[in-house]
């Protein structure tokens, strides 16, 4: 398992263009992937609706948690999407 | 309407033309699924309900591709939706606990409906999208038309509300013979759709909400009538009608003119090259309003100085020596963001915000570089170049602009006006600004405090509203006055009886959608610029939009004989 914490940085949060493209590199993991806003719940990262659901915003700080092979891969592309600005 | 033969409705024509065909309505609501269980095996239940949402996704996904630009983002993101694994097995259980595929999916729905809305104010425009696709998916299970433009194998007229940009991003233009809306006007999307396609469209009111699939339909979006299973006499008449303006329109070469001769040059409206040909076929004089946003969105940089020179350069060269090109600044913000100039914060109303020359003034490089691309552009250049300046608002933002300009190197710069105070202040904007450009759409947008896209409004959507055309007229008194050209590149110029009343009122060109051009020169053709000048007057007496209309019928007798 690997796990990070990242700043979001994109202007609208982990929403619209950021989400989706958060969610289809999640999807990517052939185990499980989840975020969790702060220190709060994690839900699957692959899931839209959830992570949408999470409602981050710009600057909030997010805990992304990757399992299985390649997690290191999947995880430094999720920590790059949502550190993008 | 449906039920007798021939019944005329009269609404407000917003594109014009003619099209006659079997109305087809855009589906809008889906049935409410009932509550109970299926027959059969849960687990080809279960199938039944993933099958459609992976059909769902796949259809959203090949939508966006054929859309492509921001319309693809927002159905990309659908089709996650419609294939997202957490409401995959939500449904699952759901199904397992003995609910039929289409009640599952809808509850399992009505969960991340419940969370998302409670998300706050971004999340509300989500939740419209998630609605969409769970009608989507809920109508292929339940076997009820799938919301949005109908599939049809023969052209049909489009009844409906009102259109949403995400319900014509696919739209198939051979397919439509006409739209015909309950809500909208002629600044509405649905309207600007139509007339960039050709397309007659009428905005028809409550009356639209009482036509049924496969009525024939007469619509005259000229006229702004629509007959529902018109008398072949009828037909006869509109057609005549239609064939009188496009012949009209067809004979309309040359330079644009008054009756008498009085010049008013006719220009077009671009959102780049690509829209040069459509341009010059159309007779246009030059460029009225170069959009150059085309250049900077979708990107995650701005663009360099060499692609800038280049994409400026190839308009100004397709126009004859001494030919007008106006070129409006990056007009980012508002419903325009742009990735690399985000607003400086939260905007609670986004077109009353950091917009236009407002997002300049805070990137002053970014227009320094656009300007110094735009002069060396013009250097050997045969046409004109004239650049303007976005949402100015008064003299301290136009002289601004204008020592900007002045500093690249940029002849003739001028402001456009959009706003009501830079349109009360234009005597105090002409010290600075060598030119006008009257936006009506946003001008309209912001007099009669009507968002351009809000549905229901159609009625303060529309350039004839006595406060708009008196903002018109009082700019163009003082452009007069201080001996500067004053030209209209909104929706207005594309009215041929509007446009008539504007050169009346003291406008001096006239900028369009390149398809607007013939029939505008047409109606110029048809009228004196005495008779423009008494319709202006009288228009400006009317009380209202219907009666100015009705008034500069009356005062153009040659353009009323198109039955514009």
């Amino acid at each position: 398992m690997a796990e990070r914490r990242v700043k979001v940085e994109s202007e609208v949060g982990l929403h619209a263009r950021p989400a989706a493209l958060f969610v289809e590199a999640a999807s990517k993991a052939p185990g499980e992937a989840t975020v969790a806003k702060g220190d709060g719940a994690p839900v699957s990262a692959k899931s839209i609706l959830a992570v949408m659901g999470l409602d981050v915003r710009h600057g909030d700080e997010i805990t992304i948690r990757v399992d299985g092979e390649d997690a290191d891969t999947v995880l430094d592309r999720l920590a790059e999407i949502a550190g993008a600005a | 309407m449906g039920r007798s033969a021939g019944e005329e409705l009269q609404g407000t024509g917003v594109s014009p033309g003619v099209g006659h065909g079997p109305a087809l309505r855009l589906a809008r609501s889906v049935p409410e699924p009932p509550a109970g269980g299926f027959e059969g095996d849960a687990g080809a239940e279960t199938d039944r309900a993933l099958e459609a949402m992976e059909a769902t996704a796949q259809d959203l996904s090949a939508r966006g591709e054929r859309a492509g630009g921001q319309a693809q983002e927002v159905l990309s993101a659908q089709a996650l939706m419609a294939r997202d694994p957490a409401l995959a097995d939500d449904v699952r259980r759901r199904v397992g606990e003995g609910a039929a595929a289409a009640r599952a999916v809808a509850d399992a729905f009505a969960v991340y409906r419940d969370m998302l809305a409670s998300a706050g104010e971004y999340m509300a425009a989500r939740v419209a999208d998630l609605d969409d696709v769970r009608d989507r998916i809920v109508a292929r299970l339940m076997g009820v038309p799938v919301p949005g433009v109908p599939e049809s194998d023969t052209p049909f007229v489009l009844v409906a509300a009102d259109l949403a940009p995400a319900d014509t991003a696919t739209l198939d233009p051979a397919k439509v013979l006409a739209f015909v809306t309950r809500e909208g006007g002629p600044t509405s999307h649905s309207a600007i759709l139509a007339r960039s396609l050709g397309l007659p469209a009428v905005v028809a009111g409550e009356a639209a909400d009482r036509i049924t699939d496969g009525t024939e339909l007469l619509v005259d979006g000229t006229g702004g009538l629509v007959v529902a299973d018109p008398t072949d006499e009828q037909v006869g008449r509109a057609t005549a009608r239609q064939a009188a303006r496009e012949a009209a329109a067809a004979n309309s070469g040359g330079p644009g003119a008054t009756a008498d001769g009085h010049r008013v040059p006719l220009l077009a409206n671009i959102g780049g090259p690509k829209d040069l040909p459509a341009a010059l076929e159309n007779g246009a004089e030059g460029v009225g309003l170069y959009r150059t946003e085309f250049l900077f969105l979708d990107r995650g940089d701005a663009p360099g100085h060499e692609e800038q020179v280049e994409a400026y350069r190839t308009v100004l060269d397709a126009f004859p020596a001494g030919s007008k090109v106006v070129v409006r600044t990056l007009d980012a913000g508002a419903d325009k963001p742009l990735a690399f100039l985000p607003p400086p914060g939260e905007e609670p109303n986004p077109a009353l915000g950091v917009r236009g020359l407002r997002m300049m003034r805070r990137h002053p490089e970014m227009l320094s570089s656009q300007l110094s691309a735009l002069a060396e552009a013009a250097g050997g250049a045969q046409a004109v170049l004239n650049v303007m300046a976005p949402m100015v608002t008064d003299a301290e933002d136009a002289a601004w602009f204008a020592e900007r300009a002045r500093e690249a190197g940029i002849e003739h710069a001028g402001v456009m006006v959009e706003v009501p105070a830079a349109a009360l202040g234009a005597r105090h904007l002409a010290r600075s600004a060598d030119f006008f450009s009257i936006g009506t759409n946003d001008l309209t947008q912001y007099a009669c405090a009507a968002d351009r896209e809000a549905g229901g409004l159609g009625r303060f959507q529309d350039p004839w509203q006595p406060g708009v055309l008196e903002l018109i007229a009082t700019t163009a008194r003082a452009a007069a006055a201080a001996d500067r050209p004053c030209g209209v590149c909104g929706e207005a110029a594309a009215d041929p009886l509007l446009a008539c009343v504007l050169v009346g009122a003291g406008v001096t060109t006239l900028s369009m959608g390149a398809s607007a051009l013939p029939l505008v020169r047409a109606a110029l053709g048809r009228a004196t610029l005495e008779e423009c000048k008494a319709a202006a007057s009288a228009a400006l007496d009317a009380p209202g939009a219907d009666e100015a209309k009705r008034a500069a019928r009356e005062a153009l007798p040659g353009v009323a004989e198109l039955g514009l």
